[in-house]
């Protein structure tokens, strides 16, 4: 177990911690209330407040660099969120390396994806509203890594949730838009009882929901409670990153538009997941089952996402699929523990970058193609875009881990730690990350291949007839305006660079203070230096596959139907979908039924039941009284020889 | 002797009783009563201010107290006074009726109603509140909680909808029911106070909290049910709730608003100022039972909501989801608990109030309360839309909402004392936001759709000054279709909306009505602390009564 750290009070440059996010939230109020005044300069202040977020970051950065180590852990107490009788709830910021690295990865990629979204929105009728809702996000985000205890996490935790549920429906008329952007709020929030449950089980047992005194405090926790708070963590991570079982939102997440997809659906909140084991370690470091679990639901996640990647046509879902799988990577990474908290890390921020750089890319050639996203249609488009395939090519080596480019070095770290585990996890664990990015290559270069090279498909097509344009329109592929293409070559600077100079600079050494010493991979089934051959021998296989099934072939513009029960599977989402539907969905939509039914017939129609029966037993009752003198007199008579009867019975008994 | 609690009472009485003379000018009765219930929340404020919050757990429980003898042969006195709890109360329905007031100025009566008499009625209904949640004597609390169904009667049976008749004598003989067994109980829990008190019987609560110790658990469970099913009633639980999906239903907004933001937590009120302090074993011993029965609302609410297809209904069926978690906290007994059950009493009133407005508006402009009837309305009006969500996602307690604030400490107090129930009430907010959800995305996304969405913008079409927009030219409805697809910028519902006619967006007084409920949500969702200061040590003091300590603050070690 790692040594906590000291914590200390922020003050000095780190006291305005709490601009980080209120720029951003005064950016969303007053795009959200402004109205259409708003709507010529909207998009300027939301993308401004982000960008004087990242400065205050930089700022607060540097600020902590300059201190000791061991002083790098400092929290800022902005006033008490609530307080009731020892459960006091402070609304807090922890100020550390890991919120630091964060924070700028947030405010910097945030604020490449906000210029990038001015070009990319400028025809919409709902700029402004896309705006406020970006500011929001990152508001919300920020408070989730900012937070210095657990409820703080659900604050942003479940406002992240909501920003992606607002963006995801952003083109709200679309029905699929807004059935996908409810499906992932209500997975997040299947998640989000994981984590609620987590937060219910360490004040019962620990009295406390401050980090600080729950780090210093899960020592008293017994092991099944631990691994119970490990799991439900777990739970919450998953439905937030997208990892299996609850995997299946983020491929429809696709709906909303390319830069959130790029900013919240790759880059940051779906690696919210990450983030909270990694932020939770001192809990995860006493419970070696829970970390088994954590790296076993990554290693099946890489695996889910590198297959279902390679049967989709939709650029924006292949590129969704490799998210989920190469989260996958960073979740088996940190169920490592100590050996990979910080390697998690490391890969969700090249990640981040040569991700991110993609989506843009792939938003660049969907705006090109009439808002396409069907491979198929396209076709050598390099020569039309040369910025967007350059800095897409740059993301797409990147990520298939080409030797020193950021996924190089990320990527390999956490499949050398893997295969540094003693026996089958060793074996498992390595093997089918080395596995997965032999996939990751081959579906990458089937669709840069399909996007960029080959036969001009898009030349004979039109693209779907809309309401103003019945005919549809042809294809005039173009490059974009410059406040996209700026972003994509800073996020090609940060594909091509930033593991070379994240692992240069020393980040696991930065990264130590909030996660422990990372520490050294030795033995396990497979010699050390093999490792990055195997690797990248798998990789030029990928390659080469996909050259010879894709590149050399005639791509037909409409998908084979004959095709391989893999193949099958895998365009079905490994029937993830099915299974839900089946499971929950249907059985669900019946119990519903049945229960307003029963509602209405067998509750309500009880009372109503006993309401009728009262009021008809006192109609017949009514039809008693006839008014004829002879009745009464008979029923008197009756009466009183019961009454004679009655007591000379008792009498004589 | 304090006068302000009584003027709190008789105040809007007084503006429920001038309202007859100015039957004749609605316009003027319409000013008056509102200047009433505004004054209202001046008078609620300086009660606010006058209660001083006690250190925990200090001397006596009630201030402002107000008394005058009133029956001395049976004990009981016209005893007024309030704990922070009742505060709390009062403050939300203070706040509550000037703006649903201002919702109802143009609401369309019945035939043969005038505006004076509704707006006498709500102001009636107000006073019965205060003088429900006032009231210091058991048999004064009796005569409220009874008089308070007879001003809500006539607003659902006189102004509400088509089955207006059938509701309100369900609602009325539902309580009535409930109140007369609770009546039973009352002389119960009189004699059984003759038996210890050499005085002679008493209704005095705070008298009453001295015997208790005294009267045997199997008499007091007797007592304890007898409160217990007539707070039941009006708290909904199921399953004694069928009423209330009827009367929300029908009861026009304006009182369906007070009727669940405000009279039906005083059954919650009830359990925590009666059930709890007068019958501490009885509570402790059947606490099981009504854990169950808090978890089969939440769950069951919920379901059933999911799949109403009125959108009032809709909203009962959410709130019965909500009154489970309420009487889930009080029947946890932790501190948390407890006062997050109050500040989610008051924040249930501030969601679900907004919720039900927000139905009223929709249903002002399509003239039905069917959700399938409704459609894209997002694309129409996105400032409604916006407000629809913003409640929406108050009810489903997201974090920066008021009622995350109370939904979590109930279910984080509950949890230490009852883990299986609390896991169980925490799977109902997935239904939550399933519901939310389910009927935003039927209503306000996609494509505008619906008949009653459609008939306004055609009825617009016909007559409006819109003649320029393309499908009014050719006379006939948009079909659904066309108005589809991102940015169709040509769509005639948006061009409806240029012309300020059709389905039109919130009017000034309709945002005037919305703003101070919003600024609560959100006020509340992040500094609950005045509210919670009030409150905790009135739940302190509830914990002592019940002679229980809190479960938490850690494993023994």
């Amino acid at each position: 177990m790692s040594e906590l750290p000291e914590v200390g009070a922020a003050t000095g440059t780190a006291s305005l911690a709490w601009l980080l996010f209120a720029l951003p939230a005064l950016g969303a109020a007053v795009l959200l209330l402004a109205g259409r005044r708003a709507n010529r300069w909207g998009h300027w202040l939301g993308v401004a407040t982000v960008a004087a977020a990242f400065v205050v970051g930089l700022l607060i950065f540097f600020d902590t660099l300059a201190l000791d180590p061991a002083q790098r852990t400092r929290e800022l107490s902005l006033f008490q969120w609530f307080s009731v009788g020892g459960l006091d709830v402070d609304f807090g910021l922890r100020l550390d390396p890991l919120s630091l690295t964060f924070v700028l990865l947030i405010t910097g990629v945030g604020t490449l994806i906000h210029l990038y979204s001015v070009g990319y929105m400028s025809h919409d009728p709902g700029r402004r509203r896309f705006f406020g809702q970006l500011n929001l996000f990152v508001t919300a985000m920020l408070l989730l890594v900012l937070g210095n205890n657990f409820v703080m996490l659900y604050l942003g935790w479940e406002g992240v949730g909501l920003a992606s549920y607002l963006l995801i429906g952003f083109y709200q008329d679309r029905p699929s838009a807004a059935t996908a952007a409810k499906k992932a709020f209500l997975m997040n929030r299947v998640g989000d009882v994981g984590l609620a449950i987590a937060i219910f089980l360490l004040w019962r047992d620990l009295g406390t929901l401050q980090y600080t005194e729950v780090f210093e405090r899960v020592g008293d926790l017994s092991g099944g409670v631990l691994l119970a708070i490990t799991l439900m963590l777990l739970l919450g991570a998953c439905g937030k990153s997208g990892q299996f079982p609850l995997q299946a939102w983020l491929p429809d997440a696709m709906e909303g538009p390319t830069p959130v997809s790029a900013l919240i659906h790759a880059a940051t909140m779906v690696t919210a997941g990450v983030y909270l084991i990694a932020r939770t370690h001192p809990i995860y470091d006493l419970s070696t089952a829970g970390r088994l679990v954590v790296a076993i639901i990554g290693t099946v996640t890489l695996l889910i996402g590198a297959i279902i990647g390679c049967a989709y046509d939709d650029i924006k879902k292949v590129l969704a699929y490799s998210t989920v799988s190469q989260i996958g990577y960073m979740f088996l990474a940190v169920g490592l523990g100590p050996a990979g908290y910080a390697l998690g890390i490391f890969h969700l921020l090249t990640h981040g970058f040569f991700k991110a750089g993609l989506f843009l890319g792939a938003g660049s050639v969907m705006h090109a193609m009439n808002d396409d996203v069907d491979m198929r249609r396209f076709g050598g488009l390099a020569r039309y875009m040369p910025i967007t395939f350059a800095t897409f090519g740059l993301g797409y080596l990147a990520l298939i881990g080409f030797p020193f480019l950021s996924g190089y070095f990320s990527k390999d770290a956490i499949i050398e730690a893997a295969f540094a585990q003693e026996g089958w996890q060793g074996w498992v664990f390595g093997g089918a990350a080395t596995l997965a990015a032999g996939l990751t290559a081959f579906y990458m270069t089937r669709l840069v291949l399909m996007t960029f090279f080959g036969e001009r498909r898009w030349e004979k097509l039109t693209s779907a007839p809309t309401p103003e344009n019945p005919a549809g329109h042809d294809y005039h592929p173009h490059e974009s305006p410059a406040t996209m293409t700026v972003p994509m070559i800073v996020l090609a600077f940060g594909s091509v660079g930033a593991g070379a100079v994240l692992s240069g600079i020393g980040l696991t050494e930065w990264l130590a203070p909030s996660l422990g010493e990372l520490t050294e991979v030795e033995g396990g089934v497979l010699p050390h230096a093999v490792i990055p051959w195997l690797v990248v021998a798998l990789s030029a296989l990928g390659v080469l596959i996909a050259w010879l099934t894709v590149g050399r072939h005639r791509v037909p513009v409409e998908k084979p139907a004959l095709v391989s029960l893999p193949v099958r599977a895998a365009r079905r989402d490994l029937y993830a979908n099915a299974i839900n539907e089946a499971l929950i969905a249907r059985p669900g939509t019946w119990l519903t039924r049945a229960l307003v039914y029963f509602d209405n017939r067998g509750v309500d129609g009880l009372v109503n039941g006993m309401a009728a029966g009262l009021g008809g037993s006192s109609g017949r009752m009514r039809r008693l009284q006839t008014g004829f003198v002879r009745s009464y007199a008979l029923s008197m008579l009756g009466g009183s020889v019961l009454v004679i009867g009655a007591l000379l019975a008792v009498v004589y008994a | 002797m304090n006068f302000l609690l009584p003027v709190l009472l008789v105040f809007p009485l007084v503006g429920a009783l001038v309202m007859y003379p100015l039957r004749g000018t609605p316009d003027v009765a319409k000013k008056v009563a509102i200047g009433t219930a505004l004054l209202q929340i001046v008078l609620a404020a300086v009660t606010w201010f006058a209660y001083s919050v006690p250190a925990a757990e200090a001397g006596t429980r009630f201030q402002l107290e107000f008394v005058l003898e009133w029956i001395p042969a049976f004990g009981t006195r016209f005893a007024l006074g309030i704990d922070g709890i009742a505060l709390v109360m009062i403050a939300l329905t203070a706040f509550l009726v000037p703006g649903l007031m201002l919702f109802s100025w143009e609401e369309r009566l019945p035939e043969g109603r005038t505006a004076s008499g509704y707006f006498a009625l709500l102001l009636a209904t107000e006073a019965t509140l205060m003088g429900v949640f006032t009231a210091t004597d058991v048999f004064l609390f009796y005569v409220f909680f009874e008089a308070m169904l007879i001003p809500m009667y006539f607003l659902i049976g006189r102004f509400g909808g088509p089955r207006r008749q059938y509701a309100a004598v369900k609602f009325f003989l539902y309580s009535l029911f409930g109140g007369l067994i609770m009546l039973a109980s009352l002389i119960g829990l009189y004699v059984a106070s003759a038996q210890y008190l050499p005085a002679g019987g008493t209704f005095d609560w705070a008298t009453l909290r001295t015997i208790v110790p005294l009267i045997p658990e199997s008499t007091q469970i007797w007592l304890f049910l007898g409160f217990f099913i007539a707070f039941a009633i009006k708290a909904p639980l199921v399953p004694l709730h069928t009423w209330l999906p009827d009367a929300g239903a029908e009861a026009p907004i304006g009182a369906g608003v007070l009727l669940v933001g405000v009279l039906d937590k005083v059954g919650t009120f009830g359990f925590l100022r009666y059930c709890l302090p007068l019958f501490p074993l009885a509570s402790q011993r059947l606490a099981p039972l009504v854990l169950v029965l808090s978890v089969i609302g939440i769950l069951y609410g919920a379901l059933l909501a999911v799949g109403q297809k009125d959108m009032s209904r809709f909203v009962a069926y959410t709130s019965i989801a909500h009154f489970g978690f309420i009487a889930l906290g009080i029947f946890a007994f932790s501190t948390q608990a407890f006062a997050g059950s109050v500040l989610y009493m008051v924040n249930h009133g501030l969601s679900t109030g907004m919720l039900f407005v927000m139905v009223g508006l929709l249903a002002a402009r399509g003239g039905s309360r069917m959700i399938n009837d409704y459609g894209g309305v997002a694309k129409l009006a996105p400032v409604l839309a916006g407000c629809f969500l913003l409640a929406g996602l108050s009810s489903l307690a997201l974090p920066g909402t008021n009622s995350f604030v109370s939904e979590f400490l109930v279910l984080v107090g509950s949890f230490p004392r009852e883990p299986v129930f609390t896991v169980l009430a925490t799977i109902g907010i997935i239904f939550a936001a399933l519901y939310v959800l389910w009927v935003y995305q039927q209503t306000m996304q996609g494509p505008v759709r619906g008949k009653a969405v459609l008939d306004a913008l055609g009825r617009s079409n016909r007559s409006g000054p819109d003649a320029s927009t393309p499908h009014s030219a050719r006379g006939g409805r948009p079909a659904p279709d066309q108005a589809g697809g991102p940015g169709a910028m040509i769509d005639p519902a948006i061009a409806a909306r240029r012309a300020g006619s059709g389905f039109p967006d919130l009017s000034v007084r309709e945002i005037t009505v919305l703003v101070p409920l919003i600024i609560a949500i959100l006020v509340l969702g992040f500094f609950p602390g005045p509210v919670l200061d009030v409150v905790n040590p009135s739940v302190a003091a509830t914990m002592t009564e019940v002679g229980l300590t809190d479960p938490v603050g850690g494993l023994p070690r």
